[in-house]
């Protein structure tokens, strides 16, 4: 059919392209970038930026030619040169496998040496142990969302309850974080069951915007139930963990050691900080660790299958009711260990913490990263989370740079960074008993 | 087919069952048995109300009225008293659905693997056990495997096994579902158009396959199906159901040769082809009964 491989590249098509592009950039740079609002002495007034409007659509118009051309030229490739066989789609499939099996364990080594590296100063431990927390978060929902495929929009609720579980537990009751810790898992646990329960017929749309509600529920109660909460001057004075009863502290009261004191260090402020940096990776490898082995057990496959088919799951005796009920209360669960930490290494909660745009913060990890993978959670965590800290210096446009970034992992990869699901058993790892003779035969 | 009718325990009885939706009455006071061991097919003009039964036998609706009685291991299970996953749970109704329903993205062997659920949460303790990698879960998921590749060798689908199950052609996903449904242990396995969409060689496959289903595990098939050459090759009793009532009940030739059944298929003028037709389809019955 084609017996000229090389077509011409088709001009006329391509500028047209970049100047329908170019115009409605200039509609919507005019008022973007055009005019600013000025405080004149005498009031508000308008300065026009031409130049800057100029730069914008000029830019725009060369960007889409640019991107139209590389376009021709690639539709122009014959066939074979692109590459795409039917065998491509399973290669990658496999690469990603590979770079699985051999990054994970890379990984954890580097996140556990990471506070003793030449270049880690307390800046950088700060940032790793912030994007630590959002990679548990991450994990505590990929639970809900990627394997149940429930869709929550309002998991910083369980954030919320965790935290604040801790802090007053410690302020009031004067009770040690690692008493608390559980307690405030279970609490945050049984408010994901009481999520659960109105939610349960529904699915997609209508379950996203329910959820959404409980999230802003739970912030404004905790925002207005003064007497409880302190509302919004928020919960200060949260003890700060100690190592097994040993305080981070450079004075202590007589008769009692610190632990600098007790291991003959002297007092650095480190010492904390690492201290939560090892804190929170614990945390977050058990979240790993149960995820992964839950997958494999009769509820994490129920989970994946009530998420495929719920009519087929429910015609096969699964009780729809509880497993959706427990994937919504592990989740939780890990929401509320994850708020506990967050209180103890702030020292302060404040409902400001818990808004929605942490929730969809959260939800952008899990789904940039690829639902149902975890090592894609942690690579988009990285990226959202420290690369946004990153982008610090730039200020104003920071959130602009954040939102440029999902929309290119969303362009690049739709489906997000890592996106290949692995089967939970494989036939291929049990095979049948061997039958004594055919041993037999095999040994001669 | 083994025996006579006569010698199988009757497994499924329905009663006066009606179901109403608003002012249609889908399913108009229908009683029929169903034995153990036999296959008993439903079939009926489209819109007869025979998805509609599946759909109060499997607890998907609950029926205005009637009672659904189930007869196995020593007990009676009451199906329109029943919520839907438990009577798949306790009274080991399987069903199959008219446009297939499987876990698209789990592998064919998890789709099998899922339908032991209740064996494996019991087995893991409620996830306990099994989050400790105890050695009592581990044996219960190794016979769920050989439970699993029991049923793929069956169903000819064990090159699949690995596959993702959206992935299969669609004779195979057919298949996929019957394995899936009978890894569930069914007393009552009820299919709905399982021939639906096969050619020739699979539609015969199919036919083997439930008889084996039949004799070898002792399990009641109720079949809807429209393609004549399969209920009447296969079934042991048929059930006609016409605008959501029952008209006629029997054997293979009994249907086939009552008179208000050929008026509801073909109408009253051209009555005089079918009873011919069906009778040269029919080689085998004939010999039988």
């Amino acid at each position: 059919m084609q017996n000229t491989p090389q077509r011409a590249v088709n001009w006329s098509r391509i500028v047209k392209e970049s100047l329908v592009a170019g115009l409605i950039a200039l509609v919507l740079f005019f008022e973007l970038v055009g005019v600013r609002v000025v405080d004149n002495p005498g009031g508000l007034g308008l300065r026009s930026r031409w130049l800057w409007l100029l730069i914008a659509v000029v830019a725009t118009a060369v960007g889409r030619l640019l991107l139209a051309w590389r376009r021709e030229i690639l539709n122009n490739r014959p066939v074979a040169d692109l590459g795409l066989t039917a065998s491509d789609s399973g290669k990658s499939d496999s690469r990603i496998q590979i770079f699985t099996r051999y990054v994970a364990p890379l990984l954890i080594a580097f996140a556990l040496t990471l506070p003793m590296m030449p270049f880690a100063n307390r800046y950088i431990v700060d940032i790793a142990t912030l994007v630590l927390t959002y990679v548990m978060l991450g994990w505590g929902l990929n639970i809900v969302v990627g394997l149940a495929g429930l869709l929550d929009l309002g998991y910083v609720a369980f954030y919320a309850v965790g935290a604040y579980s801790y802090a007053l537990l410690s302020t009031q009751l004067g009770w040690s974080f690692w008493v608390s810790l559980p307690l405030a898992g279970l609490l945050a646990a049984s408010f994901g069951i009481l999520l659960g329960f109105p939610v349960l017929r529904l699915r997609g749309d209508y379950l996203a915007i329910v959820t959404l509600g409980f999230g802003e529920i739970v912030r404004i109660i905790l925002l207005n139930w003064y007497t409880f909460t302190n509302g919004p001057d928020g919960i200060s004075g949260i003890p700060r963990p100690s190592f097994f009863g040993l305080p981070f502290k450079r004075h202590v009261p007589e008769g009692t050691d610190s632990f600098s004191s007790f291991f003959g260090l002297d007092y650095s402020s480190m010492h904390r900080i690492i201290f939560l940096y090892y804190l929170i990776l614990l945390l977050a490898l058990l979240t790993n660790f149960f995820t992964l082995r839950i997958r494999r057990l009769p509820i994490g496959r129920a989970w994946e299958a009530l998420r495929e088919d719920e009519i087929a799951s429910r015609s096969l005796g699964i009780n729809p009711t509880n497993t959706k009920l427990s994937g919504f209360a592990i989740g939780a669960m890990f929401a509320g260990f994850a708020g506990s930490f967050f209180a103890t290494r702030q020292g302060f909660v404040s409902p400001e913490s818990f808004t929605f745009i942490e929730s969809a913060v959260i939800l952008s990890i899990v789904v940039l990263g690829g639902m149902g993978s975890q090592i894609g959670v942690v690579l988009a965590a990285v990226l959202l989370i420290g690369g946004t800290e990153m982008f610090r210096s730039l200020a104003d446009f920071r959130m602009l740079a954040f939102g440029a970034l999902m929309v290119a992992i969303m362009v690049w990869k739709p489906r997000g960074l890592l996106s290949n699901r692995e089967p939970t058993v494989r036939l291929a790892d049990h095979p049948e008993e061997p039958s004594p003779d055919l041993v037999a035969e095999q040994k001669s | 087919m083994n025996g006579t009718p006569e010698d199988q325990p009757v497994l499924l009885q329905v009663e006066h069952l009606t179901m109403k939706f608003g002012g249609l009455t889908a399913i108009d006071d229908v009683s029929f048995t169903a034995k153990a061991g036999e296959i008993t097919a439903i079939i009926g003009p489209n819109g007869a109300g025979k998805t509609t039964i599946f759909n109060c036998l499997t607890g998907f609706y609950s029926p205005t009225y009637g009672r659904l009685g189930l007869h196995h291991s020593d007990s009676e299970f009451l199906l329109e008293r029943m919520e839907g996953f438990r009577i798949t749970q306790q009274a080991h109704v399987a069903r199959t659905f008219q446009n297939i329903r499987l876990f698209g993205a789990m592998s064919v062997l998890e789709n099998l693997i899922v339908a032991q659920h209740n064996v494996l949460m019991r087995a893991s303790k409620l996830s306990f056990a099994g989050l400790l990698g105890m050695k009592g879960y581990r044996q219960a998921e190794k016979e769920a495997i050989n439970k699993a590749r029991y049923w793929l060798q069956r169903t000819g689908l064990l090159e699949y096994a690995d596959q993702d199950a959206a992935n299969l052609p669609y004779g195979a996903q057919r298949r996929l579902e019957i394995a899936r449904a009978m890894c569930t242990r069914p007393a009552l396995l009820c299919l709905d158009e399982p021939a639906a969409g096969l050619n020739p060689k699979e539609s015969s496959e199919l036919n083997a396959l439930l008889n084996y289903i039949k004799n070898e595990h002792q399990v009641g098939l109720l079949l809807i199906e429209h393609d004549m050459s399969v209920v009447m090759e296969i079934s042991d009793h048929i059930v006609v159901l016409d605008y959501g009532r029952k008209i006629s009940d029997g054997t293979p030739v009994m249907v086939a040769n009552d008179p208000v059944v050929i008026r509801a298929y073909l109408g009253e003028d051209e009555d005089s082809q079918l009873p011919q037709k069906i009778a040269e389809d029919l080689p085998g019955v004939r010999q039988d009964a």
